[in-house]
């Protein structure tokens, strides 16, 4: 059994974080907590992929501190994530999800009953003994879905996951992760769609520069966005 | 030129001093390929996933050592099982067991570099999938081992070449005695040294179609396990 | 599922190193260090399975040249010796590295050359052949290896007054290898070369080599035959390798010596004394 213990609320305060002479976040202050999706938006190098890794912990920030649920240098064990191409094992599908069962600590003689329940969470059910490298991508990706609600998360982060798929591959990927909402998992989520945060959010964080430009509930930030270079973003310009 | 046909006339006709030399050259250079690959693999593997003070140097040491001389191999390990040597009691020179010693020692470097390179190129793909799913270090070798597993076998296959292709290292630590230590290479290195150059040749062809086969059996089993696996 | 199939692989490859451990102490065989040439001759492939099938004890015979042979056995890798270079026997014995010297039998060694002998030594005695070859700078290929064989070619060109090491020139090519890879060199540059008749007579990469002179007495190739010493060496297997020893030096192995024939030949003359040095 686990122990109880919760990754939220995420607080980041006053992170940034360097590379070098860059600057790819800049005194962010952030604190996630259970609800509706957050989506993350904002032009490329803005800092959302930097962000999603440090809220999972796979970076460090060069200053400022990362805690979940009050705890600094946590281990991954109630939050996973998503990237936009995902790495398959060399396995088949069934084995990926049995593997994250694993890692997550399931014990073995429960593992094969929870893998079909995922796979038909994510439906995959009649592709269970196919290798997982000859997945389509929409397929793999709800795939990379299943291994991270293995985890059973708390948290669920994703970094642009359909941004490689077509719109029907998409549409299986956002239903999933509306019933991981449903469910009461946090989703935070980087998209570079505008119908896609129509669709799914909650609430939505403008990065512009590594820097939180905007913050606001989803229908508030779309059709009023408070800030020029929201405007400007959502108007279609480049923001430079 | 009937020379030549004589040694595949040999392995038709199941001649039981040829298939006794193709049995042996096949058990040492095999038994050397397992035991290196329990040790390099490992080896090669912790190099790749691991960070320390002189890394560098001993990547470039293992690659270094993929060039061994068997020859040199062979010296070094004749004087440590000679009677004479620090391991003479174990009474083990110039018999098949001190010849998969220094053909183990001699394909090791290449197994362990091989996986090593293999294993760090595979590591930069799954480092941040594996450490999200927050894998252990013993858990990330055997999955990264596990997963480059076709990569591997090339690496294998490698360390089986050079052990089936030597002579210095088995002529020198196993005497090649007829009937007990000879191998197709000691008894090609033999029958050239006797003049017998077409049973030479023939022999010699014997043995690359032997490892041919060996390579073409690997390939099909990696082509029947990528569809099981992908 | 291909988990268990490579584990399964892998027990049967254990299984096979298994049987490759070294046998316990019922195994009865000995080492005998000899030389490239008695081996190349084919003897003990006519002598060793006549000793077995006698005694049930295997010969494991380790060819290399006389020198290499004797620092084997000075080694202990070896229990007996069997070679043809009187002088390093005794010097070997003298070390106290051998119990008791026996000769065993001779063969003789030939000079083999172009058949078209352009150094013209064709019928001539050993001493004046060398030194025509050596006069004349025709090609002259040496085993260069400590070999019996080499022993005795170096002994030969000091009898007919030649310092070799002061006057070879380029015409003297020593190639420190055996007698079949020094047959094929002199064959392939057209040259001379002093090897033991046994080997001349099975090999089968003549080209235009032939004999060119033989019969002269100082060509006689003793072989000799020791037991290593077990004071040196306890792993030494004494009783086995004695009776090897007393083996070949008696009637019967003198006769199976004297059977050997290829081509109808007789390559090895049995001269047992019996009494030993």
């Amino acid at each position: 059994m686990r122990a109880p213990s919760s990754d939220l609320p995420l607080v980041l305060d006053n992170v940034s974080l360097q590379a070098g002479a860059t600057t790819i976040l800049d005194r962010l202050n952030l604190t996630i907590t259970p609800g509706a999706p957050t989506l993350i938006v904002g032009p490329n190098g803005s800092g959302k992929t930097t962000l999603l890794r440090l809220c999972m912990g796979l970076a460090a920030p060069s200053a400022g501190r990362v805690s979940w649920g009050g705890r600094v240098d946590s281990k991954p064990v109630r939050r996973a994530i998503l990237f936009q191409r995902p790495v398959m094992l060399r396995r088949t599908a069934a084995a990926n999800v049995a593997y994250a069962l694993a890692q997550a600590g399931t014990p073995r003689r429960e593992r094969a009953a929870r893998v079909a329940v995922l796979l038909e969470r994510v439906g995959l059910f009649d592709l269970a003994q196919r290798p997982a490298r000859k997945l389509s991508g929409g397929e793999q990706q709800r795939l990379a879905l299943a291994r991270a609600l293995a985890r059973d998360p708390q948290i669920l982060l994703l970094d642009e996951p359909t941004a490689s798929l077509d719109p029907a591959a998409t549409r299986g990927v956002e239903e999933i992760v509306l019933m991981a909402a449903q469910s009461g998992i946090k989703i935070v989520m980087a998209s570079h769609d505008l119908g896609q945060v129509r669709r799914l959010a909650g609430e939505v964080i403008f990065m512009v520069r590594g820097a939180l430009c905007e913050r606001a509930p989803a229908a508030g930030f779309l059709d009023h966005p408070t800030t020029q270079e929201a405007a400007a973003f959502l108007r279609g310009d480049l923001v430079i | 030129m009937t020379d030549q046909l004589s040694a595949w006339q040999l392995i038709l006709s199941g001649d039981a001093a040829l298939f006794a030399i193709v049995w042996l050259s096949l058990a040492v250079s095999l038994s050397a390929v397992v035991l290196a690959a329990l040790a390099g693999m490992p080896l090669g593997a912790l190099l790749a996933l691991t960070r320390f003070p002189g890394r560098s140097v001993l990547v470039v040491l293992l690659n270094a050592l993929m060039g061994l001389p068997p020859v040199v191999v062979g010296l070094a390990v004749y004087l440590l099982l000679s009677r004479s040597g620090p391991l003479g009691g174990l009474g083990i020179l110039f018999t098949p067991t001190a010849m998969v010693i220094a053909q183990t020692i001699l394909i090791v470097p290449i197994i362990a570099a091989l996986t090593r390179q293999t294993i760090e190129d595979l590591w930069a793909e799954y480092r941040d999938e594996l450490t999200a799913m927050d894998v252990g270090p013993a858990g990330r070798m055997m999955t990264l081992l596990w997963d480059a597993r076709f990569s591997l076998l090339t690496a294998l296959l490698a360390g089986f070449g050079r052990a089936a292709a030597e002579v210095g290292a088995v002529m020198i630590v196993g005497g090649n005695i007829d009937g007990f230590t000879r191998t197709m290479t000691t008894a090609v290195a033999l029958e050239t040294s006797k003049g017998n150059l077409p049973l030479a040749m023939g022999l010699g062809l014997v043995l690359v179609a032997i490892v041919l086969a060996i390579n073409a059996a690997a390939w099909g089993s990696r082509v029947w396990s990528e569809r099981q696996a992908g | 599922m291909a988990f268990r199939s490579s584990s399964l692989a892998l027990a049967v490859l254990f299984g096979a190193i298994v049987n490759f451990a070294p046998a316990g102490a019922e195994d009865r065989s000995i080492v005998v260090a000899s030389t490239t040439s008695t081996q190349d001759s084919g003897l003990f492939g006519y002598l060793l399975p006549i000793f077995k099938a006698k005694t049930g004890i295997e010969v494991k015979v380790i060819a290399q040249g006389t020198g290499q042979a004797l620092d084997t056995a000075r080694r202990g890798d070896a229990d007996v010796v069997f070679v043809h270079a009187k002088s390093q026997e005794e010097k070997f014995l003298a070390e106290g590295f051998g119990v008791k010297r026996f000769d065993v039998m001779y063969n003789d060694f030939v000079l083999i050359g172009p058949k078209s002998d352009p150094a013209g030594v064709k019928g001539k005695d050993i001493e004046t052949a060398l030194k025509t070859i050596q006069a004349k700078a025709a090609p002259f290929v040496s085993r260069g290896d400590r070999s019996g064989t080499h022993s005795a070619e170096l002994a030969l060109w000091k009898q007919a007054g030649i310092d070799i090491s002061a006057s070879k020139g380029p015409w003297y090519r020593e190639i420190g290898q055996g007698m079949g890879a020094a047959l094929n060199t002199a064959g392939a540059m057209n040259g001379y070369v002093l090897s033991d008749r046994g080997t001349w007579i099975s090999f089968k990469n003549r080209g235009d080599l032939d004999i060119v002179v033989e019969g002269d007495k100082r060509l006689f190739n003793q072989y000799g035959v020791m037991l290593v010493n077990p004071e040196k060496y306890p792993s030494v297997k004494k009783e086995l390798g004695q009776s090897f020893v007393d083996w070949l030096i008696s009637a019967e192995g003198q006769a199976v010596i004297a059977g050997y024939k290829i081509d109808g030949q007789q390559l090895f003359f049995p001269d047992a004394e019996k009494k030993g040095s």
